[in-house]
């Protein structure tokens, strides 16, 4: 398994590397080791590789990330897996704000909390965070699933559009437009399908369902006090 | 002696300056509706502007160049700073960021094959690139937005040059709202929302906030392009020194400054008439800022807003900018707001030239529109063509201008090269008042 050691390699080379391999598609797996938190890291990958980050990340870890497997050992700092089209991005510690913002697709499984306006604007990706979300998740959410096993902070799915969001603790308040929905056998099924890929030890019946009321999709100057 | 009755003289009805008919009109559609103005298009009111400045053109100390005979060079570089290959382009005028969904497919069309017959770039909007633009743009700049409507990584790369947008001259701090009768499939397919549903276009970036966190999201963007594009920053024009100070801190390779009247899509009137400086007020102002940190030339300066003219091109440029950016004028060369719509305009309560309900996607012209009979009033080949001869005639009145001052580069227009009309437009453009040699802020007379 090749190694980058960040100690003695530039950023630009990191990326550069496993960019190509990517591009190979030679399904090869790297390490990278002492990332010492670095930016934009393993960002614009297009390709199946499995990249193992052996420790913490800065802003913007596997931005982008396309097919690609990009797994961080530590924490991940803002951005992470921002824009991601598909592939996998796993955390086994924290991750900071804007966590999968504006993803297409791919999975973003975050073994622990996440900080506020985790899933922002996203737009089809799926996200599971095993421990606690951070205020303002899910805000003007597109499409997608967003699954928290703990709780969710302020003005959850404020401005939702067609996100699903499932939150098995509390949720703290429900932001512009987002309401509690019924859970149906096939949101249940969804459901089930993201816990166990994401390896989560939890059941669909645990949570509750949460969407938008679309009250707000059009607009009405009635709806101004909902701001 | 007369018995006939007089009548007593009487003066004529005096309109309120202040309570105009204009103002008396809008009152009463506010308090029938409910709803604030919504419109597309640039501030309308009048602001000092290019009209005030003029070039003093050759004298005894300065020597003019031979109209058709000798060289004035229009060729301009952008993203020499940072990007392994810099945007090459024949005349310094650029198509400024309109959205496909704002605009038809042909009209996105047209504007690549105008700007591309030219030899300038164009640039998209909100809601991702479309086939019809990439394919008839040879240089074309991918806009970064808030939003992120269909933002991909294959797009990116498949772009020119990387736009990171943090304002607009027509809503400096406003996002925008696309109304759900422009959302068609195609357009909501391309924006990861359902059909006919208004789309708001966010304000501010999901994931980055501040000239720190943009440093970082600009070294990502370089990261998954291999620092081949040149990044621009925009900025609407509100702050225009610190605003362009901090784009260069951030580490842009070009800094686009849109001024007020640059136009929108969609936007309440109130912002656009009221936030924001106007164009002629913002140059200098980023121009000093380049120069302060010895960047000018380094990072190149794009100016836009309510440049209609080579005349306004040549001023810009003398005033440091290194190009232009042209919206609502290449709309007009393509078609919009022509008179030949006129009974259609009347119909929608308006009338050719002040038709500015781009959002409604009932564009007679069939720019601003996603209504299939609409848009097929627009041949793409015949109004890139028109583009392609305005934008020539630009350049031509540019070279004019530079050739009469003496420049063998239109770059080598200088402050110098002009005076002003107003006290206004001396105090922002930093140009003597015509007559004298001084301007307000410049000590002496």
């Amino acid at each position: 398994m090749p190694v980058l050691d960040m100690l003695k390699t530039e950023l630009r080379e990191v990326n550069a590397t496993l960019q190509a391999a990517a591009k190979a598609k030679g399904n090869e797996a790297f390490t990278i080791e002492n990332p010492r938190g670095a930016h934009a890291m393993a960002v614009g990958l297009d390709g199946p590789i499995s990249v193992t980050v052996k420790g913490s990340t800065g802003y913007y870890c596997a931005g982008m990330n396309k097919l690609a497997t990009v797994h961080v050992t530590g924490s991940a700092g803002p951005g992470v897996a921002e824009n991601m089209m598909s592939g996998e991005v796993i955390i086994e510690g924290d991750a900071s704000q804007y966590a999968g913002a504006t993803g297409h697709g791919g999975l973003l499984n975050i073994k622990g909390n996440a900080s506020s306006r985790c899933g922002i604007s996203m737009k089809g990706i799926d996200i599971v965070v095993h421990g606690n979300i951070g205020h303002m998740s899910a805000f003007m959410a597109q499409k997608g699933n967003l699954v928290v096993l703990g709780n969710a902070g302020d003005a959850l799915g404020d401005s939702l559009y067609e996100a699903r969001l499932f939150v098995r603790g509390s949720v703290k308040s429900l932001g512009a437009d987002c309401v509690e929905k019924e859970m149906r056998p096939e949101h249940l099924e969804i459901l089930r399908g993201l816990l166990e890929r994401a390896g989560a030890d939890a059941k669909p019946e645990e949570f509750k369902r949460y969407g938008s009321a679309r009250n707000l999709y059009h607009f009405n100057i009635d709806h101004a006090d909902a701001y | 002696m007369d018995k006939t009755p007089q009548k007593t003289p009487q003066t004529d009805p005096r309109q309120s300056w202040t309570f105009s008919r204009e103002i008396n009109s809008e009152i009463r559609r506010a308090a029938a509706t409910g709803i604030y103005d919504i419109r597309g298009g640039g501030a309308k009111r009048r602001v000092p502007h290019f009209d005030d400045l003029l070039f003093l053109g050759a004298s005894m100390s300065r020597y003019p160049l031979e109209g058709y005979r000798e060289k004035c060079d229009t060729s301009v570089v952008l993203g020499t700073r940072f990007a392994k290959k810099p945007i090459e382009l024949k005349i310094p005028i650029t198509i400024a960021g309109m959205s496909f969904g704002a605009l038809s497919g042909n009209a996105k069309e047209a504007l690549g094959r105008g700007a591309t017959l030219s030899g300038t770039s164009t640039t998209t909007g909100d809601g991702g690139m479309t086939e019809e633009e990439r394919g008839h743009s040879e240089k074309l700049v991918y806009q970064y937005l808030p939003s992120r409507y269909g933002m991909n990584p294959d797009d990116l790369r498949r772009a020119d040059a990387i736009e990171v947008v943090v304002g607009q001259g027509a809503k400096p701090g406003g996002g925008g709202m696309l109304l759900g009768q422009k959302i068609t499939e195609r357009v909501a397919g391309m924006r990861d929302l359902p059909v006919g549903i208004d789309q708001r276009s966010a304000c501010r970036h999901p994931d980055w906030t501040g000239p720190d966190d943009l440093e970082i999201k600009i070294l990502e963007l370089r990261e998954i392009t291999g620092w081949e594009k040149p990044i621009y920053v925009k900025i609407g024009g509100a702050r225009p020194y610190y605003d362009t100070a901090l784009a260069v801190k951030a580490g842009a390779d070009v800094v686009v400054l849109d001024g007020m009247q640059g136009g929108t899509a969609a936007t309440q009137d109130v912002f656009i008439e009221h936030v924001g400086q106007p164009t002629l007020a913002c140059i200098r102002p980023a121009v000093q800022a380049l120069q302060d940190l010895g960047m000018h030339r380094e990072v190149q300066l794009v100016v836009s807003g309510g440049i209609r003219t080579g005349a306004d091109v040549a001023k810009a440029l003398a005033l440091g900018a290194d190009a232009v950016a042209i919206g609502t004028a290449a709309l007009i060369a393509l078609g919009d707001n022509d008179p030949k719509w006129e009974d259609e305009y009347r119909e929608l309560g308006t009338t050719a030239g002040a038709y500015d309900d781009w959002h409604e996607g009932r564009d007679p012209a069939g720019i601003t529109t996603q209504d299939p009979a609409l848009m097929a009033r627009l041949d793409p080949i015949a109004a890139g063509r028109r583009l392609r001869n305005y934008l020539n005639v630009m350049t031509l009145e540019c070279q004019t201008i530079a050739r009469a001052c003496g420049k063998s580069h239109v770059h080598n227009l200088e402050p110098e090269d002009l005076c002003a009309l107003t006290m206004e437009a001396a105090a922002m453009a930093q140009v003597p008042l015509a007559g004298t040699n001084w301007w307000p802020g410049k000590g002496g007379f």
